[in-house]
């Protein structure tokens, strides 16, 4: 059921929800399709006229000024009609006013609904209510799903990081890579255990301490390790995705302290010296300095974050092209 | 009022183990006649047919007084005497709630005046079901509550536990428990486990049940008072329970239908209409849940009926409305353990009408000459597929919509 609603019968993306259930030639696909994109931008050449005439409404339930200007700039630069909605999440606590905002800007000829809410299965309970034709695209969904941040995390690995020795490109397959710190409430490490695995990565570490790491999350894929400790969890890894720390969250009884955090899971530059010479670090951002990582590793030469946001808007292109372009 | 005669039917009489064939009369709401019996004005041939004590639900939630968008007492009064159900147990976690006699007096004058199934009352074990201050247990004893309990909501500690158990054993009252410790709930939707995880949604623990179970029955130890654990969803807690009666602790149990068929594999696809409280478990709980029915460690299984309007299950699985519309499949799910194998007959009718009764500590309904003729017919053989939009009760949230049965209630007396 999850896969099936977001591709029609000819196996073509009619919503992007999850990237758990996608084929990998649909990934690799996406990711090809946001080259050219990241290119152009690169030159300096960054309108595209794909998608005039087409509306995509941003419809955001939970604040987040960086994620939305990304899916805005992605659709302005295809030349799509974009509106920004902020919805409190007070004034839709019931089912139907929730139903109703959909409806009644679908009722405006949205195409494409760029959608973020609190609650896990937001997306899928959208895409389930959308009219024929009205597409939804996940921009994060409670701890469940955020399809586009694990493409453009894909994306960024596979632009910057090295063939294994003797092959004349990098292979997925050949990549170690460890997602670090708190996994339980994180879509982004759903999200990208599925897309990195599905794309061929056989070694993935989940890092964290216990009280942040889900039941069963070692189902999710095959190829998962869960490691408590962090240098042994980055032994030979090639990359390192560390999340974000809900700072707020962890109020209670999942960490002692951020201190704490910081000393068993921070990566700093004595760490980051032990590691791979060539190895990639990364983070979807905005990153708490001190806690998850040290301020002067965060831009430091083995830091992609940066291209990860820059890449973030190429990678958007490219998935809405996917759903309401023409095929290529 | 016209007599009865069932012909060739087969008596299954829990309370008497007997399982046999013959004819039963009926007359005046009475069982006249069990065996040779004389003519009565109609002649049912009812070979093939069950008869069984009326079934009696401990758990159904009529939405009134306070929720009659969902449902009301006559609507599912009514819903449930065409499942074969003569007896709905309602907690009291309704607006205004059950603590006082004048709302149970209304429950019971609102349900005579429905004029179908018989609905009997949990008393609020706590004034407003706060948990802080006891309810006046004894007041609601004379209103004829069948035990007392703070449904889903927390006490305040277990100091208030204690001092309501010891009351309510003092009135000879059992206390019906939902146990579910709240705070390792936290505010979960879904077991805990890989389903949960891979959907994202907040889990519900298995020690959430485990460790109110065991707090519970060290109370119970402490004063000799009796506890029943309703809705159990887990192997420990069965298990917990268990051990509890080996060791002559007086506690009872009883299971929702729907967890001894479904697992957290239902939640697939954000599904709103598998999301209960307590939440569907792993296929290890729900054969665990089997076996203590088998066992009869869990003596009744009941619908845990949670009717709603179509609005409460329309959003993101977090945000729905817990609960399943279960009147309507309650019999037909027991029926179901029959033709797998895991109950006799005899046993299923013991789990739906005796076992309950015995909780409630009412009188063991006997099909014998002279008693109420509350009393549920049912044709075992009967195929019929479940239709949401045709289920007599106003709440059509059910994750058995679609689904094929063999076996149903033809004919309910009471």
């Amino acid at each position: 059921m999850t896969p099936s609603l977001q591709l029609d019968a000819q196996g073509r993306l009619s919503h992007l929800l999850t990237t758990e259930g996608l084929p990998r030639g649909l990934l690799e696909r996406l990711l090809d399709r946001a080259e050219p994109y990241a290119k152009a931008a690169e030159a300096g050449f960054k309108k595209d006229p794909l998608l005039t005439g087409k509306t995509v409404v941003n419809l955001f339930f939970e604040n987040s000024t960086r994620t939305r200007t990304t899916f805005e700039l992605a659709a302005t630069r295809l030349s799509a009609d974009v509106i920004n909605l902020h919805v409190q999440a007070s004034s839709t606590a019931k089912g139907e006013t929730l139903l109703d905002t959909l409806k009644t800007i679908e009722a405006m000829q949205a195409d494409l609904f760029v959608i973020r809410h609190e609650a896990s299965g937001a997306a899928h309970f959208f895409a389930q209510h959308a009219a024929p034709g009205v597409a939804i695209l996940n921009a994060g969904d409670g701890r469940h799903a955020h399809p586009t941040q694990a493409l453009l995390d894909a994306f960024t690995i596979r632009r910057n990081a090295p063939p294994r020795e003797g092959r004349r490109h990098m292979r997925f397959d050949d990549l170690s890579v460890a997602i670090v710190g708190d996994i339980v409430h994180s879509r982004v490490a759903r999200s990208n255990i599925h897309a990195l695995t599905t794309l061929g990565v056989k070694d993935l570490r989940l890092i964290g301490p216990t009280t942040l790491m889900p039941s069963g999350i070692e189902q999710l894929a095959k190829g998962i390790r869960i490691e408590h400790d962090l240098m042994r969890g980055l032994d030979g890894v090639d990359v390192v995705i560390l999340l974000r720390l809900q700072k707020e969250r962890m109020v209670g009884a999942f960490l002692p302290s951020l201190g704490e955090f910081h000393r068993d899971y921070g990566l700093t530059a004595e760490r980051l010296a032990q590691l791979k010479p060539d190895v990639l670090l990364m983070h979807p951002g905005p990153i708490n300095r001190g806690v998850e990582i040290a301020g002067d590793v965060a831009y430091g030469a083995r830091s992609v974050i940066l291209e990860q946001v820059k890449h973030g808007v190429a990678v958007r292109m490219a998935v809405m092209a996917e759903i309401l372009g023409t095929a290529q | 009022m016209t007599s009865i005669l069932l012909q060739n039917v087969r008596i299954l009489c829990p309370a008497s183990g007997s399982d046999k064939v013959s004819d039963v009369r009926i007359a005046e709401g009475r069982i006249t006649h069990v065996g040779t019996a004389p003519a009565a004005d109609q002649t049912i041939n009812a070979k093939g047919l069950w008869l069984m004590p009326g079934v009696i639900d401990l758990a159904a939630r009529l939405r009134e007084p306070g929720a009659t968008a969902k449902a009301t007492i006559a609507s599912e009064a009514k819903a449930a005497l065409a499942a074969g159900i003569t007896t709905l147990v309602m907690p009291p976690d309704t607006k205004p709630v059950a603590d006082t006699a004048a709302v149970v007096d209304r429950i019971h004058t609102k349900a005579t005046q429905a004029g179908a199934a018989t609905v009997r009352v949990l008393g609020a074990l706590t004034q407003g079901l706060h948990g802080e201050a006891l309810a006046e247990l004894s007041a609601l004893k004379a209103a004829g509550v069948v035990g007392v309990t703070n449904a889903n909501a927390a006490l305040a500690n277990l100091l208030v536990a204690r001092r309501a158990l010891e009351y309510a054993h003092g009135l000879g009252l059992t206390v019906h428990v939902l146990a579910l410790d709240a705070a390792l709930a936290n505010g979960g939707c879904a077991h805990e486990g890989a389903m949960a995880t891979r959907l994202g949604l907040a889990p519900i623990p298995v020690a959430a049940e485990v460790a109110a179970i065991r707090q519970w029955i060290s109370l119970v130890e402490d004063t000799g008072a009796a506890v029943h654990f309703g809705r159990l969803s887990s192997a420990r807690g069965a298990e917990l329970v268990e051990s509890a009666m080996a060791r002559k602790l007086p506690v009872t149990a009883d299971v929702a239908a729907h967890q001894l068929f479904l697992t957290d594999a239902a939640l697939e696809g954000f599904d709103a209409m598998a999301h209960v409280i307590p939440p569907l478990r792993s296929m290890d709980d729900r054969e665990a849940l089997r076996g203590a029915v088998a066992k009869g460690v869990i003596s009744a299984i009941c619908s845990d009926h949670q009717p709603h309007e179509p609005d409460a299950k329309v959003n993101p699985f977090p945000l729905t409305e817990p609960g399943i519309s279960g009147l309507e499949t309650l019999l037909p799910l027991a029926l179901r353990l029959v033709e797998d194998g895991l109950l006799s007959p005899l046993q299923c009718a013991a789990r739906l009408s005796t076992g309950p009764a015995a909780v409630l500590r009412l009188t063991a309904p006997r099909i014998s000459p002279g008693e109420q003729a509350l009393l549920t017919l049912i044709d075992p053989a009967a195929r019929w597929t479940l239709q949401a939009k045709a289920m007599v009760s106003r709440g059509r949230n059910t994750p058995f919509s679609g689904q094929a049965f063999t076996g149903r209630a033809v004919r309910t007396f009471s």
